[in-house]
Formats: structure tokens, C-alpha cells, sequence
């Protein structure tokens, strides 16, 4: 059995139109594995964001291919695409994106309702996946009740929540401390190892470092060897219990 | 309630402002149209009065008459022709016309003569709250309705006054016979009418005929035909069809309602496509998050359609209570504004319309937005 969950070759994807036009990604090759969380750092510019898009299937690539589980995103209309994520994909965004006029069950809930799982079930499934992050206390809370940290835990039970093969999370704890931001990588490590899901996470963060089974470089739109020395000291989470 | 809608009511109401411009805005419009269709319709009914509470199953009438109030006068000795034809049970000639009402006062006001035959079942004056029928065959007796007592300068049974030189008395007073015309009716027997309106002892305006029981109105109507030369027969559906349409289409009085009636179905759907549109805008962050997390557009589209729903439904309860109140307050004007149960229906499936069509624009939107872009930022 296969265990990449996304695959991508030779992906280029150009940005913009005319004079703004910029080529964002130049060639990518990369598979991501089931139970791996693997981190993609970069500077700024470099085309993280494009990338993360492009393997989620919320841009196409330019040129190039991308596989989720084994189906080829190739001429694939957008209604088709929508459908792999359905099936396949969970983002987290590092400004959360949860719907400020519902709760946070509700926000949990939505992930189903637009998979048609409605009822009792549903509700349920939206409490066990608040519980796996801690929020069992907080459902009827509305996102502005929440502080960052919490509002980032429902926006990733929102995306675990239908059981997706992969999670790509882009700056998940950019906007959180220290201590809020160790606890979201915790949540998201255990779901690669408990849950065997892909989870990519771009980020800043050196801290987070610790967390990853991989990392991935990537500089002016191709990945590079980097120089990994600069996070070498720092100790290696592996098992992890919440 | 399904989710979809709870967060299609939820983004409506959150915006309390907005939702409010759009409830002015469905509230004004679907208002005006009903006040519009209301005005139509109470005008369809005042308009053939007269018809309604005739007793007549045909009417002859002359060549070309559009309306009741048609001045035109026909042979009133066709009357004894068609009295013969078999199935008719009885004939009545009508004179009806203009004429001068001189109060004691001096003051002149023209009236309206309704003349016919009192003897017979015709065209007798209805709600009478004062006086009698009989009494109207008097010389100079006449029967005027009560909601015209200031305008006539009477004051009741027994008030006098003048028409054409002629001194007139009340004997009789009905109750809510109003002309949608500002000319008021008055209720007199067929020889005093041509009296008061000139009309020659041989001429009528009108006959009404009465049918045998079980006999074909088409089939008689054809058999007076043949009699009446160039008159016309019609059945009372037909006359009072013809006096609305000329009335409310002749007269361009109903054109002018349904103009006001688009005008506010026109004016509410640009209110709330506008709102439905902004609104939409306001959460097109939302709808990218939706189509990230894997929604088909029919997802989406369903949120913002539940949305004009919504705006639809309480849009539509607000106008309905206004409506309402309307009705009961023209309910004694001169023209009273009708609002039945199969308008109120139309009425609520126009809003609906209105509120779904005005949602196409929003749903454009959203298609044209690459969610991508969302979260390149
Ligand atoms: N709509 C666009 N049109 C043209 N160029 C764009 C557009 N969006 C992004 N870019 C460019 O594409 C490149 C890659 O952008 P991307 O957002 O993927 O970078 P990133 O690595 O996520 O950066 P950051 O760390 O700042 O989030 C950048 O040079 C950016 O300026
Ligand atoms: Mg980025």
C-alpha cells in the first residue's frame, strides 16, 4: 500500500496576470505520508501559502501534477475538486476563519453539514472532535467568546472533524504565544500518529521545530536542501500523549 | 433547523442595520403593490354595483354601451318585444343619467339618476335605513344614501330640493351605496327620472330581463337578438366585465395601478438584491472558508437564497399586518381598498420571487471570487 497522501511533481504555478505576474512556484516535487507531520519554512514570499493551496487543490498548478490518494487532480473541475477535499483535505488557517455568528459545535458541525451528515450523529461527532482538543467545556461558546489559542483548536476540530487524510495548516500558531502554540503542534502531532493523517504545517516558528518528522525548505518557489544545523539543538518530540 | 440556515439567519440578523434597510425596503414595496392591487380590485367591485344588484339575467343595452353609466339611449318600446320572447319572465326599462341637484341653499351638485320601474324587480335601491321603496313612487320622491347628506344639503327622510325646476323630496335613505365617482347616486322611479335627465318618454338606457327558471341565458339572449336590431344582449357576467374593463382599462385608471404596482415590485427587488448583495460581500470570507472546507456551490447557494427566504417571510408578515390595518381603515372610504385571499397568496409568491431573484446577484458574486485568493493574504 501506498502511504503518500498527496503527491506533487514538477509543479509550477504562476501568480497574477501581465506586469504583476510572478512565477510563485518553480518545480515542486514532494509527497506527503500517512502519520507524518511534516513542516514547510521558508521566507517570506517564497511561496509556502501558493504551495499549500496548490497540494489542497484550492489553486491548480500552472504546470505539473498533483495526486490525492492515488487520484490525479488533472482536469478535475472545480466542483470536483471541492468534492476531494470533502473527502480528503482539512485546512487551518493561521487567522482561523471560523464563522463569527456560530458556535463553536456549530462551527464543528458545519464540516459535516456540507458533507450531509446531519443529526444526532453529526452533533455528537462535533463534541468528540471538540473534546480530542480540549474544548468539551466550550461549545456554546461563539468565537468571540474564545481566546486565540481556543479559537485555533475549533478551527482544527473543524478540519479533523470528517476524518480527512490530510491537515495543511498554514502559520496555525503564527498568531498565538508561546505556550498556546506548543499546544495546537501537540494536538496536530498526535492526530498524525494516533490518526496515521498527513499534516503539513508552514510556518515561522522555530519552535515548533521540535514537532516535525520532516522539514521541508522552500526558497523563491523551489525546495531546497537547507542547512538544518540552526534547529539541530533542538530536542525532538516524538510519542506523544495528550 | 438545518445548519445552513441557521447560518444564513444568523449573518442576516447580524447585521441589524442592513436587515432593517431590507425590511423597509420589502415592507414599502410589497405595501404599495398590495395598496395598488387593492385599489384595483375594491375599483373592479365598486365599478359594477349597480350590475351586482340588479335583478336581471340579461341586458339589453345600446349598440356600443361600455359601462353602466353609458349615456346612450336605446327604443323603449322594445321592451313589449322582448317581454314576447320565449323564457323571459319580465322586463324592466332602465333610464339613468346625469342631472343637476339644486340644495335649498342655492348650491348646485350634479347627481346621478337611477330610474326604474319600482313596481317590478329591477334595480331598487338596497340597505335602506330610512323611509321605503314604495314611497319613491310618489311625485318628487326620491332616495338618496346617507354618506352624501352634506353633499346634497339634506339631512334626512322628508328634506327637500330642487332639480330642474322641480321640487324633490327625500322618502327613502340607503346605507353605503357610494359612487366611486364623486357624483352621487339618487334612487328615483322611471317616470320621474326622464323627468330629471330629459330623456324622451319612448328612450331607456337600459333593459333588464328577467329569465324564466331553467331557461339558457345564451339560448334566450340569442332569440331577443333577433328582435332588438342593432342593440346589444348581454348576460350580467358580460356587462360586468365590460363596465370593468372599460372602467379600470378604457379610463387607464388600472393601467395606472399595475404601473404602481411594478413600480414597487421593481423598487423592493433593487433593495434587497442591493442589501442580499452587500451583505454577501461582507462574508464573502465566509463563503471561501465554506468552499475550502469542501462545499459544493449549491451549499452556498442555498445560504444565500435562504437568506432572501428569510428576508421574504418576514418581509412579507410585516406588509401583510400593514395591509391589514389599510383595509380596516378605507374599509368606509369611497374607495375601499379590497384585499382577498387568492391577492394575498400572489402577493406572497411575488415577494418570494422578489427575494429569490435578488439573490442572483449575490450568488454572482460569489462565483466570481476565486476563494483562494482569501487566504493568500
Ligand atoms: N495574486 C497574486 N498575484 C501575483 N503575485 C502574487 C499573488 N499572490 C501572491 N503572489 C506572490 O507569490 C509569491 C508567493 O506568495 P505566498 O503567499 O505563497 O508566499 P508565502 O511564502 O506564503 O509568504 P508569507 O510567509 O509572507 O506568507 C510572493 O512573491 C507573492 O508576492
Ligand atoms: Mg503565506
Amino acid at each position: 500500500m501506498n502511504d503518500a497522501i498527496i503527491e506533487a511533481a514538477s509543479v509550477h504555478k504562476t501568480l497574477g496576470a501581465g506586469a504583476g505576474q510572478v512565477e510563485a512556484l518553480r518545480g515542486i516535487d514532494l509527497s506527503l505520508q500517512r502519520g507524518e507531520l511534516a513542516l514547510l519554512m521558508g521566507p517570506s514570499g517564497s511561496g509556502k501559502t501558493t504551495l499549500l493551496l496548490v497540494l489542497g487543490c484550492m489553486l491548480t498548478p500552472t504546470s505539473g501534477s498533483v495526486t490525492i490518494c492515488g487520484q490525479p487532480t488533472k482536469d478535475v473541475d472545480k466542483e470536483g475538486l471541492a468534492k476531494l477535499r470533502r473527502e480528503h483535505i482539512g485546512f487551518v488557517f493561521q487567522s482561523y476563519h471560523l464563522f463569527p455568528t456560530l458556535t463553536a459545535a456549530q462551527n464543528v458541525q458545519l464540516a459535516l453539514d456540507i458533507r450531509g451528515e446531519r443529526g444526532r450523529a453529526a452533533v455528537k461527532k462535533s463534541r468528540e472532535a471538540l473534546a480530542m482538543v480540549g474544548l468539551q467545556n466550550k461549545v456554546h461558546s461563539l468565537p468571540q467568546q474564545l481566546s486565540g489559542g481556543e479559537q485555533q483548536r475549533v478551527a482544527i476540530a473543524r478540519a479533523i472533524v470528517a476524518n480527512p487524510s490530510a491537515v495543511l495548516a498554514d502559520e496555525p500558531t503564527a498568531a498565538l504565544d508561546g505556550e498556546n502554540g506548543q499546544a495546537i503542534m501537540k494536538i496536530l502531532k498526535s492526530i498524525a500518529q494516533e490518526r496515521s493523517r498527513a499534516i503539513m504545517v508552514v510556518t515561522h516558528d522555530p519552535r515548533v521545530v521540535p514537532f516535525a518528522d520532516r522539514i521541508i525548505h522552500i526558497e523563491d518557489g523551489r525546495l531546497v536542501d537547507a542547512n538544518e544545523s540552526e534547529y539541530k539543538h533542538l530536542p525532538k518530540v516524538t510519542a506523544l500523549k495528550m | 433547523m438545518r445548519l445552513a440556515l441557521t447560518l444564513a439567519s444568523r449573518n442576516l440578523f447580524h447585521d441589524r442595520l442592513r436587515f432593517i434597510a431590507t425590511l423597509v425596503g420589502i415592507v414599502f414595496s410589497v405595501v404599495l403593490v398590495m395598496i395598488q392591487m387593492g385599489l384595483f380590485l375594491g375599483f373592479g367591485q365598486m365599478v359594477t354595483t349597480m350590475i351586482d344588484h340588479a335583478t336581471a339575467d340579461l341586458w339589453v343595452v345600446p349598440k356600443g354601451a361600455k359601462c353602466f353609466e353609458d349615456p346612450s339611449l336605446l327604443d323603449a318600446r322594445l321592451a313589449n318585444r322582448v317581454r314576447n320572447v320565449d323564457g323571459v319572465a319580465g322586463v324592466v326599462p332602465l333610464v339613468i343619467g346625469f342631472s343637476d341637484w339644486r340644495q335649498e341653499s342655492g348650491e348646485m351638485t350634479p347627481v346621478f339618476m337611477v330610474g326604474v320601474d319600482l313596481r317590478e324587480p329591477g334595480l331598487q335601491p338596497w340597505n335602506i335605513v330610512d323611509g321605503t321603496v314604495e314611497a319613491l313612487s310618489e311625485r318628487g320622491a326620491l332616495a338618496v344614501d346617507r354618506s352624501y347628506f352634506d353633499r346634497l344639503g339634506v339631512n334626512g327622510v322628508g328634506s327637500t330640493a330642487e332639480i330642474r325646476g322641480k321640487r324633490v323630496k327625500v322618502a327613502a335613505v340607503t346605507d353605503r351605496i357610494r359612487s366611486f365617482t364623486t357624483t352621487p347616486y339618487v334612487f328615483v322611479d322611471l317616470k320621474n327620472a326622464r323627468m330629471y335627465t330629459g330623456a324622451p318618454p319612448d328612450r331607456a338606457s337600459n333593459l333588464l330581463v328577467r329569465l324564466k327558471q331553467g331557461t339558457d341565458p345564451e339560448k334566450v339572449a340569442q332569440s331577443i337578438r333577433a328582435e332588438v336590431g342593432d342593440a346589444e344582449v348581454l348576460t350580467n357576467g358580460e356587462f360586468q366585465s365590460r363596465s370593468r374593463s372599460f372602467w379600470l382599462f378604457g379610463t387607464g385608471a388600472g393601467a395606472a395601478l399595475f404601473a404602481g404596482a411594478l413600480l414597487g415590485v421593481i423598487v423592493g427587488t433593487i433593495i434587497v438584491a442591493q442589501t442580499l448583495y452587500s451583505s454577501t460581500k461582507d462574508h464573502l470570507g465566509e463563503f471561501a472558508t465554506l468552499r475550502a472546507m469542501g462545499s459544493s456551490n449549491s451549499y452556498i447557494y442555498n445560504v444565500i437564497i435562504y437568506q432572501g427566504v428569510l428576508n421574504a417571510v418576514i418581509g412579507f408578515c410585516v406588509a401583510a399586518a400593514i395591509g391589514l390595518v389599510v383595509v380596516e381603515a378605507t374599509a368606509r372610504s369611497a374607495l375601499p381598498i379590497v384585499i382577498t385571499p387568492s391577492l394575498m397568496a400572489g402577493l406572497s409568491a411575488l415577494t418570494l420571487i422578489m427575494c429569490v431573484i435578488s439573490a442572483i446577484g449575490a450568488i454572482f458574486r460569489v462565483v466570481r471570487t476565486d476563494p483562494a485568493t482569501v487566504f493568500m493574504r
